[in-house]
This record gives structure tokens, sequence and C-alpha cells, in this order.
């Protein structure tokens, strides 16, 4: 099994026509993802490489019984997006756009709270589950498909840690990236609960980063509430307070969201933490004992 | 982004919070004139730095006349004003905030900032004002408290009045919290700040209410709709190679090590430093190529690595997924030529035709040195750093 995505996806693309949105729609089709459209407001009627394009999502859900989104627009339109997926009733909704915006994203979060819509990102790679269906830029061709989830705050690490498992023959079930931001959809917490429930992941591989307490929160959670064994690694623990670390979110502020905490919450909580990111595939390994 | 308190003070008297009269000065003769136009028997002159702890540093002093304003603003201008916010080198002031004295019975504090874990914005006050907010936060929380907003309802005045009382203010004086408390919150939110301190909020004599200080922070992600607010970003108070990374749209940091890195991915490039520390060296810098790191990129973040006289090796760590390895090897074969870089090089990478970019390297005749990994990646360059 797998989590969030999987063959019963069917995913529409917003922003299609533009050059990310049709690269990485191309890219999840020729990965196995039904692919059913995509959402272009004012191009609604024509087709994309294929795809029917709409100029609403109601549109697009109600002509391809679409299931999940996956959100490619440029920054100050992308909270209208999330919202107009929510209200069309897309159950899942993924944010790959960088730069939202703290107050729209706050407003699309109040928005959401009426809503069963679960949302991944903004500011992150998506999701994918090897050998299934993907849906953001997670690159297929590293993953493999296994036992192994990944929750992760960050893009690239994301893609480290499945490169260090894949090697070692581990596979995954699925890969989450979170996202970087401040305010996001989806917390390390709602991923672990995801794959606590997924007979098929057997452990976790959690990646975190400075800033805010959410790494913290995931630590007490996963003490009373998670029996499977989870791997930790935060990044950051070199970076100087004060300093926003390329994310939004990847901040020391006030002396609060150091990596220090975090590691010390996560160990004492009974998870894995790895001091070294390259120790990430090589620490489940061991764990799992295979 | 940050901005001066004499500019956080304009924008927040515009949305009607009450501020000290006070103007700006870049030089002496004209902080003197502004002393002569406030009149009144004291004057206050504080030197505009993006830095907290002006006081303890020197950089707050009072004047009883405008000739004395003026000595004290002739002195102040262009010296290197040291707190514990600037680090050890400080920061050279170059204009001062020339500012009506008040005689105040109260100081308190009231910030707005956004809570993630609840996402809404947290307003905080405290009876406590004037003092580190962080120190009263650590050692007496309960001297701070709190209302969370509604971000679709925004500041309710019975939430003000409860901020108000709690922090020991009278019937009248809470009326007037409330009103500056609504002129805050319209203020974060026409302007997209990510935060605002008033730190002290004072009381004074005649019982009026005063932003006594003023730092506002502002999203990044939201100047673009902001352009008189990103015209007020001072240069001068950044890093040079921040400044010259910037205008690449290169996230870098610049720090105090020997080993330049050069990472797509902001937490793959934490990641990066991580491990450097770890194999027993130190990172010059954090720099984030972005997603789509392309050969003129990585040219841009050669010249601002090799401005730094103090890296003596460089790491380019880059898991390109969908980024083709020949492409970036390219990249940087032109780039070290152009550039004539001549400290060692440690290159990991990962992505699509990995092989064929790593094969460009080796024919290139250059001083490359290739890794497997991250841990490898990083053991090398620590050990070429010398």
């Amino acid at each position: 099994m797998s989590v969030l995505i999987d063959k019963s996806t069917r995913l529409i693309v917003q922003g299609l026509t533009g050059r990310e949105g049709t690269f990485h729609a191309k890219q999840a089709a020729a990965y196995g993802t039904t692919v059913v459209g995509g959402v272009t407001p004012g191009k609604g009627g024509t087709t994309h490489e294929g795809w029917p394009v709409f100029d609403t999502v109601h549109d697009a859900v109600r002509e391809t019984g679409a299931n999940a989104s996956v959100i490619f627009v440029p920054p100050p339109f992308a909270a209208d997006a999330i919202m107009e997926s929510a209200d069309a009733g897309v159950a899942l909704v993924v944010c790959i756009t960088e730069g939202i915006p703290t107050l729209d994203m706050m407003r699309a979060m109040t928005f959401l709270k009426g809503h069963p819509t679960r949302l991944i990102g903004p500011n992150c790679p998506g999701l994918i589950s090897p050998g299934k269906a993907k849906a953001g830029i997670i690159p297929g061709h590293i993953c493999k498909e296994g036992r192994i989830g990944i929750v992760s705050k960050s893009g690239t690490l994301t893609y480290e840690a499945i490169h260090q498992l894949t090697r070692l023959g581990l596979g995954q079930t699925t890969c989450i990236g979170i996202g970087g931001d401040p305010l996001i959809g989806t917390s390390h917490i709602d991923a672990l609960t995801l794959f606590g429930g997924d007979p098929d992941t057997d452990a976790v591989v959690m990646i975190g980063e400075i800033g805010g307490s959410a790494e913290e929160d995931a630590a007490a959670w996963i003490k009373t509430h998670f029996k499977k064994p989870v791997v930790a690694f935060i990044a950051g623990q070199t970076a100087p307070p004060g300093r926003r670390m390329g994310h939004a979110g990847a901040i020391i502020a006030g002396g609060k969201g150091t990596a220090a905490e975090k590691m010390a919450a996560l160990t004492a909580a009974g998870v894995t933490v790895v001091e070294s990111p390259a120790d990430m595939g090589k620490a489940i390994k061991e764990i799992l004992g295979v | 982004m940050k901005i001066h308190e004499y500019q956080g003070k304009a924008i927040l008297a515009r949305h009607g919070v009450p501020v000290p009269k006070g103007e700006v000065a870049f030089n002496a003769a004209e902080a003197g004139e502004i002393a002569r136009r406030l009149g009144g028997a004291i004057v206050v002159v504080k030197a505009q730095i993006h830095a907290g702890g002006r006081g303890k540093g020197g950089g707050v002093k009072l004047a009883r006349s405008a000739d004395e304003a003026e000595r004290i603003a002739g002195d102040m201008i262009g010296m290197t004003l040291i707190t514990h916010q600037t680090g050890p080198d400080g920061r050279v002031v170059s204009r001062v905030l020339v500012e009506e004295g008040l005689q105040m019975t109260r100081e308190l504090y009231l910030s707005l900032v956004l809570d993630r874990a609840a996402g809404k914005p947290v307003m905080m006050a405290s009876a406590a004002g004037g003092m580190d907010i962080e120190e009263v936060a650590a050692s007496t929380p309960e001297k701070i408290v709190k209302v969370y907003i509604e971000p679709g309802v925004g500041l309710v005045p019975f939430e003000a009045r409860q901020l108000g009382f709690a922090i020991g203010l009278d019937g009248p004086q809470v009326n007037k919290f409330v009103k500056l408390t609504t002129a805050l919150y319209d203020a974060f939110v026409a302007t997209d700040a990510s935060l605002v301190e008033i730190n002290p909020l004072v009381v004074t004599a005649a019982g009026e209410l005063l932003a006594l200080d003023a730092k506002m922070n502002f999203d990044d992600n939201a100047l673009y709709r902001h352009p008189d607010i990103r015209d007020l970003r001072d240069l001068s108070e950044e890093d040079p190679l921040e400044v010259e990374a910037s205008k690449f749209s290169l996230n870098y940091i610049h720090l105090d090590g020997t080993i330049g890195c050069m990472v797509n991915g902001a937490g793959l490039a934490m990641a990066t430093m991580d491990i450097i520390k770890l194999a027993g060296g130190e990172p010059a810098n954090f720099l984030d190529v972005g997603g789509g790191a392309n050969a003129e990129q990585i040219r841009h973040a050669f010249k601002i690595l090799m401005s730094d006289r103090n890296v003596k090796a460089v790491l380019i760590n880059i898991f390109g997924g969908i980024l083709r390895c020949d492409v970036l090897a390219q990249g940087v074969i032109a780039a070290v030529k152009e550039l004539g870089v001549q400290v060692p090089i440690v290159i990991r990478m990962e992505g699509t035709n990995v092989e064929e970019g790593k094969r460009l390297l080796r024919e290139s005749g250059m001083n490359f040195t290739t890794a497997d990994s991250m841990g490898e990646a990083a053991q090398k360059v620590v050990q070429l750093a010398g």
C-alpha cells in the first residue's frame, strides 16, 4: 500500500499550460500517474499536450472526475488556486509554488478549515508513491517500491534520503515533501499519522530543519502515538541565529527553533536521530536489520 | 526585510499609531535644525541601525539644547556602533532620528507577529517594557499576555481590552490602547509585515500612549505588492556579498569558515554545512542556487564564493533529480576557466547523466575532485582546505 496517492489518483494540473506545469505533467504521466487535465483561467475548451484545459477547477472536476490537484501557478495567484481546488471538493491539493505571501497563506488556511481537503505544501516538491503515481517534482527514477515512508520539509534533502535508501535496496511506500514555509497544510504529525495507519510502511525517515516547533511537536506525539521506528535528521545544526536559511520558515528566532532542541526532543521520544545527513539510509537499515 | 526605526514610525503613524514628534537627519547641521524646530527642553538623538541594544552601546543620547543635539549627532554619525545584536564588527551610523523628549510614567511592551503553530497573528503585551523581551519570556513568562487574532475577523476590541487591563492600564488608557492596537493591526496587515515590535510603548505624564520605539520586519514574499516598502531597503546595512548574490536570485549567507559551498535546495545546503562541520571543517557560507540552476547562475555563484578571501576550498553538492549532470559539469568547467579559480574544488553530483558529467570533469584537465556521497565529499574538501 501507500498513502495519499496511488493508482486510483486522478490528477489535474493547475497552471498546466505554463513551462513548469507542462514539464511536470508529462513527467508524472510518463511515471504512470493518471493525469486527466489542467486548469488555466481563460484557456478553457482548448487542449494542451493532449489534455483538456478548463477555466475553473469546478469544471475540471465535473468533466474528469479528478480527485487530486497539483499547483504550478506563480506566487501571487497560488493561495487563490488552493482555495479554488478546496471549494471544488478536490481531496488532495499539492502546492509546489515557492514564495506565497504569508498573509495569503493565512487566509487560505482559514478557508481550508471548512473543507475536507488535504493540502500538501506549499513550497514543497510534492509526493510520490513509487511504482504507482506522483504529484509534484520528485524525480521518479531515484525511487524504488518498498516499505519505508519519508516525510520532509526540504526538497533536495528528500531526494538525498530516497537515493540513500534505494542504494541500500530499501524501497519506499510514499515520500512526502511537506514544505519549508512557516504555514503548511500537512505537518510531520499528519504524515506520521498516515504512515502509522499504513500496514505496508515498516519505518519512517523524518527530515526537519531549524525554525518553528513542528519537530518538537512531532517528538511529543511520537512518544505516545507512533509505534514504528523513526530515523530523523534535522538540517541547520550549524546555522547562525536570526538568519533565514533559504526557506521562509528556516530561521532561529529569539533563540527558539534550534537544531539542538529538536534533536534532543526527538531523541527523548525514542527516535534515532542521525547527526550526519549521509547516515539516514544506513540507520534505517540497521534498525530493520535487513 | 528590515527597515529603520524612523521609517517604521512613519508607517505606523500613517495608520494612526501615535508616535513622538521627530525627523531623521543625515548630518549634524540637519540634526540641529530639527531640534530647533521641535523646541522643548529636551530632545533625544537616536542612531539608526538595523539592530537592537542601541542605548547600551551609546547610540541613544539626550540633549538639553539644539546646539548639544547638533554636537551629539556630529559624534554619532560616522561612528561604529557595537551592540549585542551587531556582532563584534558593529555597524557604521549614517543617520540619526531627532525626537522630542517625553515625560513618561510607564514603559510597556507590545508586539505583533505570526504564530506558526496557531497559523494566526499573535499580539503580545507586557508591563515589563523597555527590557529584552526574550529575557522576560525566559525568566518570567507569566508577565507576557497574548491574544491570537482570527485572520478573517481582525483584532476585536474586547481582545485589545483584555490585553490593556492585563498590563495594568486604567479605563481611559485602555480606550487609547484599543485604538492604538487596532491601528497597529491595520498597519501589520496593510504592509504584509512579519513583525511589529514597540518596546517600549510609553504612558506619558499626560496619560497619552506613544510608540517610543518601532521595529518592523516585512514578508519578503509580499514585497512585490509593496514597492514603497521595497524602496526603504538600506543596502549599507547588509553584507555586500549577500547584496550581490541577491541580484542573481542566489540565496547566499556569509559565514566565517574556509569551505565555500554551492548547493541546490535550502535543506540540502544546510545539511551540507552540517556535514562539513562534522568532518572537522567550517563552512564559509550558505548558498542555495535554486532548483533550476543553470550555467549562468553557477558562474555568478562562483564569482561570489571567490570574492570571499577566506575560502580555501569549494564543495559543490548538487542533487539534480531532473537537472542534467552533464549540463552542470559544463557550467562548472566554463566558470572555473573564465574566473581562473585556483582553490581546490570537490564535486558531488547526482541526477540524470551523472556518468557523462563525471567524465567531462575528469577530462577537463582541471583540478576537480569528485565524490560519490555527501560524506565522502565533505571529508575530501576538509582535507584539501588544510
